[in-house]
């Protein structure tokens, strides 16, 4: 009888840790963006960039916290969760800066601030978060007991930006809040709260979802009573996007829900179900709300909407907007213009933050563009590996709540940037401007990072079991 | 749980496939197409982004470039004596793109074009900026200065040819405009474009070879040709078999001649006086087909590529008797460009050989290397030798004794040949009517020049006054002048 499970991820007993193997590719995510960084340099001014010591030497010291937290206090982790997330959180920093140095967007702004520097500081805070989860979340099973808290403060975060004088209606999307001279973005945190409320919640409710259903025309339907949770969380995603504009949030977190629902009860039903109602919906919200409707229309046909749509409206902008994106990931091709040479700070404003992707495409081309995309999927990749290998069912869910919403951002954004889905404004991970989300999905590396180090902690030495013993033949 | 989490692995991992497919569909599929929409102003962008190659004439840039210190397009493009030149450069606006030269040669004068990959590269190397490469046209700037100034305040089109190569030398057309004017983006140029769009005279078009116009009797030539290759005429001052009242076949209606004394005018002296009656018997005897070979053969029904393109001319493919027998004097509905009554005169200046018209005669790589030369090229043969030295006979005579007098050199040496028309037009002739002139001049080597020009409508002159005579052949005469001055 063995004891350990075959996973893939879970070694033998006495697994190496992989910590330098962890070491070594953080070597390269800060070395690679050092150099991106001397690349825009050279581009844009024809000299060493003054501020590239200080960047390396800055980016170096966070890695390095960060790997030499990971060594002390979760040495079985995953070893590729934090380069890549140094990657891509480097990146986006030298994406930023190479933004700030467009005349045109200095010119845009009568009052002008870069915002690398603030980047680089959200970025430390980031970190800082990082290294606080794998202090204080010593087990993630802790957070089971915090299951109903959870529930109530993400629904606290998430409605925080209605409340009056606190939220901030930025362009229309009603998804800031004010706090202290800081705006900040409450939904990107609600991810978090809102993947270990479910979790705890499914848990203990899976068996209940998955078999108390009568069969109906090939589907399991749950019982009224276990479609309260369902119901309640499709209505909260369509307040939020009636009441917010944010139509990535609610996808993301209605999406989220579906998967672990389907993970936790293994029933294909709820899958069905979920889509029909993010379908009717869509439907009711597209249908109804002005805003949706003009990022549908530049979705559909952008170059079109922009020639029909009345001059200033909302619409119009959201057409030109659009098309502005495509033109430059049109003029990126293959290869791209080469950072710090193309024009993408054209798309206007948002250029740093929801359409920083356009910049990835015009100035590092397909070949950047696909990079960049399997990074995030690596990521993603690496979440699922360690929910495959959780030996809690908790952790499980967690883990895969939490990887998947990242897909799901991921798939909302590069999609809705680059035409495949209607725009949705939300932010890509790490790459993007924005103080909220760094810090959030530094957090959420840290959960999957905690949870990967107790998947692939070796199993502890099988207790002597009495059945083990020689049998003895008592004589009578 | 183990199952549905590969599911979901496998979703996650088709999000993340749509991605990449969808990346490559815009990148690579869709890439040449928004990177060439309209809409893109990356391609303003990099058009404006260093100093743009020159457009040259006689040896002097007639472009210029200046550093506005703009935070889209660097460079912004001045023109010298932009009005007169506009129908040879066209323009390059920085908020309303480009056209003639400085599109179609936007690769070389921006510096982009392929041929220019290795200068670029050795740029790169030697750490020069990057730069342009001139366009050498083959325009005289005396003759387009003669041109421009006859025309005046006058709404027309002068374009001159050489016609032993095709070089065009002069291309005027006015009223004009100064591109200049616009080739920003401010709200200043915006006002300037805006002013010049709606502006009921159209300073934008280019009447040299973008307008057609009815030639009227200056398509007379043509039919006089097309007579003489068909051997309806073989002596020129043998009389024709045209009563006075001659009426139009299928018709009760007779030919008005404005003349006296066309009844039976031999074709010499009916392209003298211009009596209609001839030539529209003439046409008619030819018949349709033939015709309509013969100005096809003189690039009728066709587009020119000069390299800008021109409108084509047109002679009635499908007309009845009648309508060919009009259209035989330049009536009904035959319509030309300058340009093309410019290449009709140079064939037969050129002893019958149709020249293709060019006025791109060089491109230049920034560092002086010619990388394309131009050589004349043979477009057609109208007209055998001795047709052209009959027509050459007869135009000499209308500039000698007939209606053309004022197109006249007389300089030693120099035969000048000529055909003045007056194209009316409008319904019932009510709109005043065109003055055309089209001529060549001849010495011992050869004929250096033949212009075509036409005066649109000149305010001031009486309608009685506007005569092709009049008011286009002393424009012709002073740009034939200045051809032949500047060869010396």
């Amino acid at each position: 009888m063995s004891v350990v499970t075959n996973t893939t991820t879970i070694g033998a007993i006495e697994a190496p840790s992989r910590r330098n193997t962890e070491l070594a590719l953080l070597a390269f995510a800060v070395v690679i963006p050092v150099f991106a960084y001397l690349n825009v340099g050279l581009a844009i001014d024809g000299k060493v960039p003054a501020g590239m010591a200080g960047y390396g030497l800055g980016l170096a010291l966070l890695a390095g916290v960060a790997h030499l937290v990971v060594r002390k206090w979760a040495p079985y982790a995953d070893p590729l969760l934090l380069p890549l997330a140094t990657l891509l959180n480097g990146l986006g920093l030298v994406l930023i800066w190479r933004l700030d140095q467009s005349p045109r967007i200095i010119a845009r702004y009568k009052t002008f601030t870069p915002d690398a520097p603030n980047q680089m500081m959200y970025s430390a805070i980031g970190v800082a978060m990082f290294v606080g989860v794998l202090l204080l979340l010593k087990d993630h099973r802790v957070l089971q007991r915090y299951t109903y808290i959870s529930m109530v403060a993400a629904l606290v975060l998430l409605l925080l930006p209605l409340v009056p004088g606190l939220g901030a209606d930025v362009f229309g999307a009603k998804i800031w809040i004010n706090v202290a001279g800081f705006s900040i973005q409450p939904g990107e945190f609600a991810k978090l709260v809102l993947a270990v409320f479910f979790s705890g919640y499914l848990m203990v409710k899976r068996d209940a979802l998955a078999l108390a259903s009568r069969r109906f025309m090939g589907l399991y339907l749950p019982r009224g009573r276990d479609l309260g949770p369902i119901l309640t969380i499709w209505a909260v995603s369509l307040l939020i996007l009636v009441f917010e504009n944010d139509l990535g949030t609610s996808l993301l977190f209605f999406g989220m829900f579906v998967i672990m629902l389907y993970v936790a009860t293994e029933r294909t039903s709820w899958v069905v179900m979920g889509l029909l109602m993010s379908t009717a919906g869509a439907v009711i919200v597209g249908s109804t709300a002005s805003h949706v409707q003009s990022r549908v229309a530049a979705w559909l046909d952008p170059f079109e909407c922009l020639k029909t749509a009345p001059e200033g409206s909302n619409m119009a902008m959201a057409c030109d907007q659009m098309t502005q994106v495509l033109m430059s990931f049109g003029s990126g091709g293959i290869l791209g213009t080469g950072l710090g040479q193309g024009n993408s700070d054209l798309v206007g404003f948002a250029a740093n933050s929801d359409f920083i992707f356009a910049t990835v495409g015009e100035e590092l081309g397909l070949t950047g563009v696909m990079v960049f995309l399997l990074f995030y999927g690596l990521i993603v990749e690496r979440g699922v590996r360690t929910s495959l290998a959780a030996r809690d069912p908790f952790g499980k869910l967690l883990a895969m709540g939490l990887s998947g919403a990242f897909a799901l951002q991921i798939f909302v954004v590069a999609g809705g940037v680059m035409g495949l889905i209607p725009l949705t404004g939300m932010t890509m991970p790490f790459l993007a401007y924005g103080g909220s989300s760094v810090i959030a999905n530094w957090a959420l590396i840290g959960i999957l990072i905690r949870i990967s180090d107790t998947a692939r902690r070796p199993a502890p030495a099988p207790a002597p079991s009495p059945d083990a013993e020689m049998t003895q033949v008592v004589r009578p | 749980m183990n199952k549905p989490l590969r599911r979901v692995a496998i979703f996650c991992g088709l999000l993340v496939l749509a991605l990449l497919l969808r990346d490559n569909w815009l990148q690579l599929v869709r890439a040449d197409e928004l990177n060439a929409h309209p809409k893109n102003r990356r391609v303003q962008i990099e058009r404006y982004s260093n100093e743009r190659g020159n457009i040259i004439v006689d040896g002097k840039p007639i472009t210029g470039s200046v550093d506005s210190g703009d935070k889209f397009y660097k460079y912004k493009r001045t023109y010298l004596e932009g009005p007169m030149w506009a129908p040879v450069t066209g323009y390059a606006s920085q908020a309303y793109d480009a056209n003639q030269i400085e599109k179609i040669e936007d690769g070389i004068l921006t510096g982009n074009d392929d041929r220019l990959f290795f200068d670029r590269t050795m740029a790169m190397f030697t750490g020069e900026k990057k730069k342009g490469g001139d366009v050498i046209t083959t325009l005289n700037g005396a003759a387009q200065k003669a041109a421009f100034e006859g025309l005046g305040s006058k709404t027309g089109a002068v374009v001159a040819i050489e016609p032993k190569t095709g070089k065009i030398l002069a291309m005027a057309s006015t009223p004009s405009y100064d591109p200049s004017s616009f080739a920003g983006y401010s709200a200043k140029d915006e006002k300037a474009w805006v002013a010049l769009e709606k502006d009921k005279n159209k300073p934008k078009l280019n009447r040299a070879i973008r307008e057609i116009y009815p030639p009227g009797s200056v398509f007379k030539v043509v039919t006089a040709a097309a007579a003489l290759e068909n051997g309806k005429v073989t002596d020129i001052n043998a009389a024709t078999d045209t009563p006075e009242g001659w009426k139009l076949p299928l018709s009760t209606k007779e030919m008005v001649n404005h003349a006296k004394g066309c009844a039976n005018a031999s074709l010499n002296r009916a392209l003298e006086i211009s009596c209609n009656s001839v030539f529209a018997k003439l046409g008619d005897d030819v018949g349709r087909d033939k015709m309509v070979e013969m100005a096809e053969k003189f690039g009728f029904n066709a587009e020119q590529f000069t390299p800008v393109r021109s409108s084509a001319s047109v002679f009635d493919k499908k007309a009845d008797r009648p309508g060919n027998a009009l259209s035989s004097i330049g009536q009904f509905n035959t319509a030309t460009t300058p340009l093309q009554m410019a290449m009709v005169t140079a064939a037969i200046a050129n002893d019958g050989k149709l020249m293709k018209p060019y006025m791109i005669d060089q491109l230049r790589a920034p560092n002086v290397d010619i990388i394309k030369q131009n050589e004349p090229e043979e477009l057609s043969r109208p007209v055998s030798p001795e047709t052209a030295q009959k027509l050459q006979q007869m135009m000499e005579n209308v500039v000698s004794n007939g209606t053309g007098g004022k197109g006249d050199l007389n300089m030693d040496g120099v035969k000048v040949g000529g055909k003045t028309g007056t194209a009316q037009h409008g319904e019932k002739n009510a709109k005043r009517p065109y003055a055309w002139f089209i001529s060549y001049a001849k010495t011992s080597e050869g004929s250096p020049v033949a212009v075509a020009v036409v005066v649109e409508d000149s305010a001031g002159t009486d309608r009685e006054d506007i005569t092709g005579g009049g008011l286009a052949a002393p424009i012709a005469k002073a740009v034939m002048k200045a051809v032949l001055k500047t060869r010396g």
